[in-house]
């Protein structure tokens, strides 16, 4: 059994707008050292899925330079390995030189290298959805129960804003999909909620993609998933680790923070056993604290030099954090510059910011301060 | 047809390294943890990929297990090449009979072939012992200007500690007329470094020679330069004047982490021009929890602190729990000193869980290091004085 993989870079890049101005979601930092799309090839890699498409779709720059030969995923490889899909463009003036907004157009534009496949199944992930999962025992289940599509949920209390920037399951007590409800305005309580991973057989992908260019359809879960539930085998696979969805920016920040103060959280995401999380290798040094240093409830990456003080916070790699400097409740992007005592507080600070000696900045709980890449303060 | 190479690099990487005791009681001493996330042996094998040497033949022989895995096709330090790149040699048999390598210039005599397969035109001697940056292309240029048959890296030490070296003794070009092994009356400051680079030709004359001198060590330094001396070849010293530390004893490796710490580092490892690349562990990162206290330390991917942490140097995945004090200690990866335990003055060495409440080691001005071998369970409650070495095999005997 041969399965694939796709993994959509961009599909909901509009959730943090902030941070992918420069970036595709996929690209977006998280978790002190690790990118969003570590998140699913990582859930790949460690299910043995070594044939990974990635579809982007604008600003891929940063991607690409983060993913290289794929090496750090142990994804550079002779037969395989990782694959980058930017929209396919011809040099003709053609009305149909578009590029696409959903998943369903994504797939039309990529429409060969599917049929180019040679898997039996084919696992598809956004990026939006952190999470560590056993893509195999969700395969299996796929593969036992004979359905035509799989999708990975996660049973949860839902508030109004969180249920409206997802897709809400419905399933019978068999698991078999009988509703959805793309982001559903005003919905209360409890649901099983779409973590955007599917498990999809090849040759159905390839007619759902077929279908969808002969008849102009955009959305997959409206045109394709919604419209077949009563004709197709749809079923759902329970995931319960850890799941942040990432749809806006007080979310983001909001699940990063978490992280420091929910240790079993950390763990389940970041301490499972055979399935580490994958990432870029920097080759930093380790972290230096100096005499001066205070730090507290913090978590940090390597190659930090750290003077001052640091609280409920993220520091990614190589940030300098100088003396009498006061760090809280703030996410500071690599190689961040806190200057003497400078201050941060609710800020998120973006790559290579600079915040000049005694300089205060402070953003508040409900809305934190975003300072963008490479400015100094 | 392939590219020949101007230089390659060979890295004698078979020593036991004894005098580390426990450390290497499974493990090479080129395999050795250093510095939180390194190995001694990334140490010369970064310095290479630095300088531009992108062929580096490792010559192993006592316990190469760990260090052949870590090695493995030398991905970590870009040296995973369609032609050179890292290649593991170890002793082998051939139709003659069978030797494991005699000194060190035998062993290069032995891979004398890996070396023609490049055709350099010069040849890089290294060790796999000490913690060094350097720039080995300055040497090589330095080499080529004084149209030279071997130059030595040297190290100028203070006099009064030059007895306890190799010492080179050079006219006022660098040029070297003579050689002493640990001079009861040194007249030069310049200690050899065990760094040669030799013009490639001369190299091979010279190993043949050796090899059939039946009362030869087959050593570098107590054959193979002596005798190029005698010969009157142009033999020059290459003054490298930047950090060199060499790890071969317990309290120099607890030395050479220490000079890691600081604002102003004795031995920088920051510099993003000079990396010193490692293979990597996919670890989180580090935590550093409410009640904590780090200072003037260094942690790393996975460390998980809720005690305190003092000048120490802590590696991949140690646990420090809360009220745990570690003081002045090198502690490596995967070891876990449980809640209210005491370390001071120690290396411990990996997966070594310290129960609860223990209280390990003496101050360090008692210059009594304490060191514990790799995988131990100290009960809960134990306590030891400093200046011991404890491993699995002698653990009764201290804690009854």
């Amino acid at each position: 059994m041969k399965v694939d993989g796709i993994i959509f870079s961009n599909i909901h890049d509009h959730n943090i707008s902030e941070l992918t101005r420069i970036r595709t979601l996929a690209s977006v930092p998280f978790g002190c050292r690790y990118r969003l799309i570590d998140f699913p090839l990582s859930n790949m890699v460690n299910s043995n899925i070594t044939n990974v498409n990635i579809i982007t779709h604008y600003n891929y720059h940063s991607l690409m330079d983060h993913i290289g030969t794929g090496k750090d995923w142990d994804l550079a490889r002779r037969s395989g390995g990782v694959k980058i899909l930017p929209p396919y463009i011809t040099g003709y003036a053609n009305p149909t030189n578009t590029l696409y907004n959903t998943r369903l157009e994504a797939l039309k534009s990529v429409n060969y290298s599917i049929s180019q496949m040679t898997s039996d199944y084919v696992v598809m992930s956004d990026c939006n959805v952190i999470c560590n999962i056993d893509l195999n025992d969700m395969i299996k289940d796929h593969v036992d129960s004979g359905a035509d599509v799989t999708m990975a949920v996660k049973r949860m209390e839902l508030t109004p804003a969180f249920a409206k920037e997802n897709t809400l399951v419905f399933s019978s007590r068999e698991g078999r999909i009988t509703d959805l409800l793309p982001y559903p305005t005003n919905f209360f309580g409890s649901a099983d909620v779409n973590l955007n991973i599917l498990v999809i057989n090849r040759q159905y992908l390839q007619e759902i993609t077929r279908d969808a260019v002969a008849h102009g359809y955009t959305s997959m879960t409206r045109d394709v998933f919604v419209k077949n539930l009563p004709h197709r085998n749809f079923r759902t696979y329970r995931y319960d680790g850890y799941f942040a969805c990432i749809s806006s920016f007080e979310d983001y920040f909001k699940h990063n923070l978490q992280l420091i103060e929910d240790k079993d959280m950390f763990n389940s995401l970041f301490n499972v056993e055979d399935r580490p999380i994958f990432t870029k290798v920097r080759n930093s040094a380790p972290t230096y604290y100096s005499e001066t240093s205070n730090v507290k409830n913090s978590l940090i990456a390597d190659g930090c030099t750290i003077e001052g003080t640091v609280e409920n916070s993220i520091l990614f790699r190589g940030v300098k954090v100088g003396k009498g400097a006061v760090v809280k409740n703030s996410i500071l992007f690599q190689d961040t510059i806190i200057g003497e005592n400078g201050s941060v507080n609710y800020t998120l600070c973006d790559k290579n910011v600079v915040i000049r000696d005694n300089v205060t900045i402070s953003g508040h709980t409900t809305l934190p301060l975003y300072v963008d890449k490479g400015k100094m303060v | 047809m392939l590219k020949k190479k101007e230089c390659i690099a060979m890295l004698l990487a078979g020593g036991q390294g004894s005098r580390l005791y426990t450390l290497t009681e499974k493990t090479a001493k080129p395999a050795v943890p250093f510095g939180g996330k390194y190995r001694i042996i990334d140490f010369p094998m970064s310095n290479c990929v630095n300088s531009g040497i992108d062929t580096v033949g490792v010559l192993t022989q006592y316990q190469p297990l760990v260090l052949n895995e870590y090695i493995g096709n030398g991905q970590p330090w870009d040296l995973d090449r369609t032609h050179g790149g890292v290649t593991v040699l170890s002793p082998y048999e051939a139709k003659g009979g069978k030797d494991w390598y005699r000194g060190t210039a035998n062993a290069i005599y032995q891979n004398l072939t890996f070396i023609e397969r490049y055709s350099p035109e010069y040849t890089l001697i290294l060790g796999g012992d000490h913690i060094y940056k350097m720039d080995y292309s300055k040497m090589l240029a330095e080499h080529k200007k004084n149209g030279a048959d071997c130059t030595i890296a040297v190290l100028e030490v203070p006099m009064e500690e030059a007895s306890r070296f190799g010492i080179l003794n050079t006219d006022e070009n660098n040029r070297i007329y003579e050689f002493e092994e640990k001079p009861k009356q040194p007249k030069s400051n310049k200690a050899s470094m065990g760094i040669y680079i030799f013009t490639t030709e001369v190299l091979k004359k010279y190993l043949i020679e050796d090899e059939a001198d039946p009362n030869s060590s087959n050593d570098f330094g107590k054959n193979i330069i002596p005798n190029m001396l005698n010969d009157g070849m142009k033999m020059y010293s290459y003054t490298f004047d930047g950090y060199w530390k060499d790890v071969g004893t317990l309290t120099s490796l607890w030395e050479a982490n220490m000079d890691i710490l600081g604002k102003n580092p004795t031995f920088n490892l920051y510099d993003r021009k000079f990396r010193i690349f490692y293979r990597h562990n996919a670890l989180p990162p580090h935590r550093v929890g409410e009640d904590a206290k780090v200072k003037n330390s260094m942690l790393t991917e996975g460390c998980v602190i809720d005690g305190t942490v003092e000048n120490s140097v802590l590696s991949n995945g140690v646990i420090v729990e809360r009220g745990a004090v570690v003081k002045d200690s090198v502690i490596m990866s995967g070891a876990k000193i449980c809640a209210g335990a005491k370390v001071e003055y120690a290396i411990i060495d990996s997966d070594t869980v310290v129960g609860a409440g223990c209280q390990l080691g003496e101050a360090k001005e008692t210059q009594k290091l304490l060191v514990l071998g790799g995988g131990m369970n100290i009960p809960a409650g134990t306590t030891l004085g400093g200046g011991d070495v404890i491993d699995a095999k002698n653990l009764k005997d201290y804690i009854g």
